[in-house]
């Protein structure tokens, strides 16, 4: 086992260690969303390689998320399989997640698979009551109609509100703004 | 012959793997100086407390809801709950070790799960309201109002506190409650202004919480936030006197005792995680 160092060839080779490592966990996606990367979806927040450990911090989109225990398997497998040996999955709680983390290549791969992508999240500030359905610009990932409506503010997941064209009639899950 | 080894080559042919899962792994549970370790851990024991019992409640609706819509998103919400209860327990026993139930030597059930599986009615720290059958869907909406509109303004304080790991809980919680509290609120005018019948079963169900409800001592934003709902609902909140509540001592409803029984048998007939 080469020990490395921070001077010379030993930074170098570190740095490119870290880039392979952060390019590994990047590949890796998210058990629910398979089109989306956990970098794409703003999950994976930091890898690290930290005296031959690489340390990779994830957050979970919702508290209960129960993919995480996955996401962290998958991870952990991922790098095992490019002969990284000591991986540490660790949980971020802060910052909250916030789907205006989910980069412009994951929006568009939502739309790829039918799903709308979330709109801009409100700002931090008092949560003022809604007596009324949220009012979303958005548009059918099917047949991009803007004449949809809200079926519920819950879907198949817990990051998802269901909609139903009215152009198409199609049903479509669309991810909610947090 | 297959040996066990060769079946299972990683824990990815399970949905979720095969471990526990620690939802605080890599977190640094440190308690800050100066903030009280045991006070704080009572604090969370409350919190998680009301989220796992209301959590398990509302998956009681799981299948029974009156559509598929309202059907997912309860059991959502029971989820999100159950999040922050993990996330909640987790913290307390951190703080307080002493607080988690002792289990068998080799047992992997990590503290949250000895918290939550095993501890009897007299231990949990949940308000009754929490507790309280589902009755109805009208009730079960009803409940979940008061409750999440309580809940997100005690989370909005706790987004300051001391303790970054609770505040952290809190961050992430209020952006869940918020969607708990519209939609049940939604519900609540709804019903309240849909037919005589619905109508009957919501001031039904706000009589029968509200001795309970009164018996909470809420921060005064709660009661701005329910009378926009209840005048838009055309609904009186009801003079009656408050029920006693000894729920943050441990004083339950024999209701209580028939939640846990369902939701522990499992865990306490295999304490040591295997079958």
């Amino acid at each position: 086992m080469t020990v490395l160092t921070k001077t010379g060839e030993g930074a170098a080779a570190l740095a490119s260690e870290l880039a392979r490592a952060r390019e590994v966990a990047e590949t890796v996606v998210d058990p629910e969303l398979p089109m989306l990367t956990l970098a794409d979806l703003g999950v994976l927040r930091d890898v690290a390689l930290t005296d031959g450990t690489v340390v990779v911090d994830i957050t979970p989109t919702y508290s209960g998320c129960p993919a995480m225990a996955t996401m962290r398997d998958d991870l952990v497998h991922a790098l095992h399989r490019e002969g990284f040996a000591d991986v540490r999955v660790r949980v971020a709680l802060s910052p909250a997640w916030t789907s205006d983390w989910i980069s412009e290549r994951g929006r568009a791969a939502l739309t790829e698979a039918g799903i709308s992508p979330p709109g801009p999240a409100r700002r931090e500030g008092p949560v003022l009551l809604a007596l009324k359905p949220a009012r979303r610009a958005i548009r059918c990932p099917l047949c991009a109609s803007a004449d949809v409506e809200l079926t519920s503010e819950f879907g198949s997941t817990a990051c998802k509100a269901l909609y139903r064209c009215r152009a198409c009639l199609e049903p479509f899950d669309h991810v909610k703004e947090i | 012959m297959i040996n066990d080894a060769d079946l299972l080559v990683n824990d990815a042919h399970w949905a979720f793997g095969t471990g526990f899962e620690d939802p605080l792994a890599g977190v640094d549970t440190t308690v800050p100086e100066g903030v009280d370790a045991a006070g704080l851990a009572r604090c969370c024991l409350m919190l998680g407390d009301d989220a796992l019992v209301l959590s398990q409640r509302l998956s009681e609706w799981c299948s029974r809801a009156p559509d598929l819509e309202e059907d997912i998103a309860l059991s959502n919400i029971a989820l999100d709950l159950l999040g922050q209860a993990r996330l909640l327990l987790a913290r307390a026993a951190a703080a307080d070790p002493s607080l988690v139930p002792v289990l068998p030597e080799d047992s992997p059930v990590p503290a949250e799960d000895a918290l939550a599986f095993f501890r009897d009615a007299g231990q949990f720290r949940n308000v009754v309201l929490a507790e309280l059958p589902n009755g109805d869907f009208a009730e079960t909406v009803t409940r979940l109002l008061l409750f999440s509109t309580w809940r997100l303004e005690v989370f909005e304080q706790l987004v300051t506190h001391a303790d970054t790991v609770l505040a952290a809980v809190a961050a992430k919680g209020r952006k869940e409650l918020s969607y708990h509290r519209d939609f049940s609120a939604r519900w609540f005018v709804t019903l309240a202004r849909g037919t005589e019948e619905s109508r009957r079963r919501v001031l039904t169900a706000v009589d029968a919480l509200w001795p309970w409800w009164s018996a909470l001592d809420v921060p005064a934003e709660v009661d701005v936030v329910l009378e926009q709902v209840f005048a838009a609902a055309r609904v009186e909140r009801p003079e009656v006197p408050p029920a006693e509540d000894g729920g943050r001592e441990g004083g339950h409803t024999a209701a209580l005792t028939d939640l846990l029984a369902d939701m522990q048998s499992v865990a306490r007939a295999h304490p040591r995680g295997l079958w």
